[in-house]
């Protein structure tokens, strides 16, 4: 089958690989009929998430139809021919967290939990293609897909529907969504949302959904901030701005945003002193991440507000301003998807109508332009927002 | 519980060096701070071996251990008895520690256990049970004339409140006879604190989920030639150059 590999930083391919089997008894085998690009799989194109390796296979958010079951896998819980979303959390619905509903923190899905556990003290699920780290597990990006505690995380989807309705609920639906949700929004609440790529789309059309009487949207691509303009927001360019915590408290009565929420992640980009500090020590290894956002977050957000990471942060970050967390007795809130809970009841409102996720798709191309479309991607070049892969353009199959 | 002075004697063992790590890190930090604030060629000199005693007394505290580690514990989303019943039947073992080939059940008390040695081989003991009191605790060790002496046992206790089973196990290999048992306590020895960890979390898995996840033997892209080449000819050499934080993980999981 094409696979989309990763060859080394800033190196993509798209390779004919062996096709994925099923190694135990709850996997099921998927033939993928639509797939994404995320951003978060721009961290591991840049380089900047340890322990790829070169032949692993990207991807993880994905859509299909089941080809194969394992023998552990009953048919009132996924059959052949079933048509479904996968969500990107792989969760073994067994262990404590899975019954917390914890779904992201599964203790049993992650066969490396102890390179994470270096890391962090514990280690969250496994993910598909996102470094051995997190598991190892081969990615979506591909015509055919592995996904392991099948009975648990794929959600059918009826006939009728298109992909491009549903495929979001993969990943950046419900994680928009779950980054409202972590604002702690009360009716009419200001939310600001640092981050107008596909997850800061969603998560403007959630805190709506969520009573939010306002939100005002920051990032400094036109293109973006149109968007966001589309569903609702207020917005802030922060390439015009003299400082995005000031505009804020100027745009709220010198209050502050009730909630932030830092959508962007390891990768900000700013205009300030501190975030070329942060660039230099990033490519010197000294940090892991660009913290950027998250500091403006804690600095903007009002006295006993909600701050919500849903941005993906992978290190050790410097010069939080922990003083401003602290005294101002604001929340954090953060955490990888916990998709199983949201899929369903998103699944459902877009049934209703209320939601069309597939305006922040701005590229569907074959499978094989994806090299390429990593770089548009990245460089935010030609209006890219969201790129959606058809692994089965051309009608040919590699192997 | 009958075996809490295993706890005590475990700790009797590890004690001495964590002092003496302990002690290098103080008189290291100590040295380093005086040295930096006299501001002077001496001073840097003297803060420089305070900083090499602070590096010895954090190493020590990882290496330097009179006695292997070999206890782990984990926390099972399931009773006790239902823990104490898969691991009491001995020909469960392999299912999840992983240096088991395979275990076959003579009767009650008496079963014969082959491990897998380096390069395809097998090592063989024949064990006996020692204590086993149902839903609780066993211990078992090997019978004379085998390859290998080894004993061990497993504990499970109900953690409150209502959080499941705590299981707690440890596994002693020593007097290792022949080529073949030395090759073998090479590979097993390594790490031995990691390769219970690691066989405690399997057991949890399996029990937890009916399978152990795992991706090996999944498909992946082409890997690099390179890598290819060092992992045969020297297959416990760190291999992931993209940071040397993955490599020590590396390190760690060949042993596995």
């Amino acid at each position: 089958m094409k696979a989309v590999c990763w060859m080394g930083t800033e190196k993509m391919s798209v390779e004919t690989v062996p096709d994925p089997e099923i190694l135990n008894p709850r996997d099921a085998i998927i033939r993928i009929t639509s797939t994404c690009i995320c951003g978060s799989d721009l961290h591991l194109y840049n380089g900047y998430v340890p322990t790829m390796e070169q032949g692993d296979i990207m991807g993880h958010e994905f859509m299909g139809e089941v080809v194969e079951v394992g023998a552990g896998i009953t048919s009132d819980k996924l059959k052949v021919g079933d048509r479904v979303v996968v969500p990107f959390t792989i969760a073994c619905g067994k262990c404590f967290f899975c019954e917390q509903q914890l779904w992201s923190c599964c203790d049993n899905s992650n066969p490396n939990y102890w390179i994470a556990e270096k890391m962090m003290g514990s280690s969250p699920s496994g993910l598909f293609g996102y470094t051995h780290m997190m598991g190892g597990y081969a990615g979506g990006q591909a015509q055919f897909a592995r996904v392991p505690f099948a009975d648990v995380g794929p959600l059918k989807i009826p006939d009728g529907i298109p992909d491009e309705k549903v495929v979001f609920l993969s990943d950046i639906f419900p994680t928009g969504y779950m980054g409202a949700v972590n604002c702690n929004i009360q009716p009419g609440d200001t939310v600001a949302i640092w981050g107008c790529g596909p997850v800061g789309l969603f998560a403007i059309r959630s805190a709506f959904m969520l009573g939010a009487g306002r939100v005002i949207a920051i990032d400094r691509f036109l293109y973006r901030l149109r968007l966001a303009q589309q569903c609702g927001a207020e917005t802030i360019n922060y390439e015009e701005v003299d400082r995005v915590v000031q505009t804020l408290k100027d745009m709220t009565a010198n209050i502050g945003p009730d909630s932030c929420m830092d959508a962007v992640g390891m990768e900000a980009h700013s205009h300030d002193v501190l975030s070329f500090v942060d660039k230099a020590k990033q490519k010197m290894k000294i940090e892991s991440d660009r913290p950027t956002v998250l500091r403006e977050c804690i600095q903007a957000c009002r006295k006993g507000g909600t701050v919500s990471v849903p941005g993906v942060y992978v290190g050790f970050d410097d010069t939080i301003p922990l003083g401003a967390y602290m005294n101002k007795g604001l929340t954090m809130k953060t955490g990888q998807t916990h998709m199983m809970r949201y899929m369903k009841p998103l699944l459902e409102s877009i049934q209703r109508g209320e939601i069309d996720p597939s305006f922040v798709i701005s590229h569907r191309v074959p499978i094989d332009k994806a090299p390429q479309m990593y770089k548009t991607f990245r460089d935010k070049k030609d209006n890219c927002t969201k790129v959606v892969l058809d692994p089965w353009a051309n009608g040919v199959a590699a192997a | 519980m009958g075996n809490e002075k295993n706890y005590s004697a475990h700790n009797g063992v590890r004690r001495r060096p964590l002092t003496r790590s302990l002690g290098a890190l103080a008189g290291g930090t100590a040295l380093a701070v005086y040295g930096i604030t006299r501001r002077s060629p001496t001073g840097y000199a003297i803060a420089a071996a305070g900083g090499s005693l602070i590096y010895y007394g954090s190493r020590s505290g990882n290496h330097h251990q009179s006695a292997p580690v070999t206890r782990a514990s984990v926390l099972l989303n399931t009773t006790p008895d239902k823990a104490y019943q898969f691991w009491r039947d001995f020909e469960n073992l392999p299912r999840f520690m992983r240096h088991l080939d395979s275990v076959t059940v003579h009767d009650d008390r008496r079963s014969r256990w082959i491990a897998r040695g380096p390069a395809g081989s097998q090592v063989k003991w024949d064990a006996e049970i020692i204590h086993d009191r149902p839903n609780e605790y066993i211990s078992w060790r090997s019978l004379p004339g085998s390859d290998v002496d080894m004993n061990g046992f497993v504990q499970f206790r109900p953690a409150h409140p209502d959080r499941g089973t705590v299981i707690t196990a440890e596994l002693h290999y020593h007097n290792f006879r022949g080529a073949l048992a030395l090759a073998f306590s090479k590979m097993l020895l390594k790490d031995p604190q990691f390769l219970i960890t690691q066989d405690l979390r399997r057991f949890k898995a399996l029990l937890e989920t009916g399978e152990v996840p795992t991706t090996e033997g999944q498909t992946h892209g082409p890997r690099s030639a390179l890598v290819g080449v060092l992992r045969i000819a020297d297959p416990d050499r760190s291999l992931r150059r993209e940071s040397k934080i993955s490599e020590v993980f590396n390190q760690i999981r060949r042993t596995a």
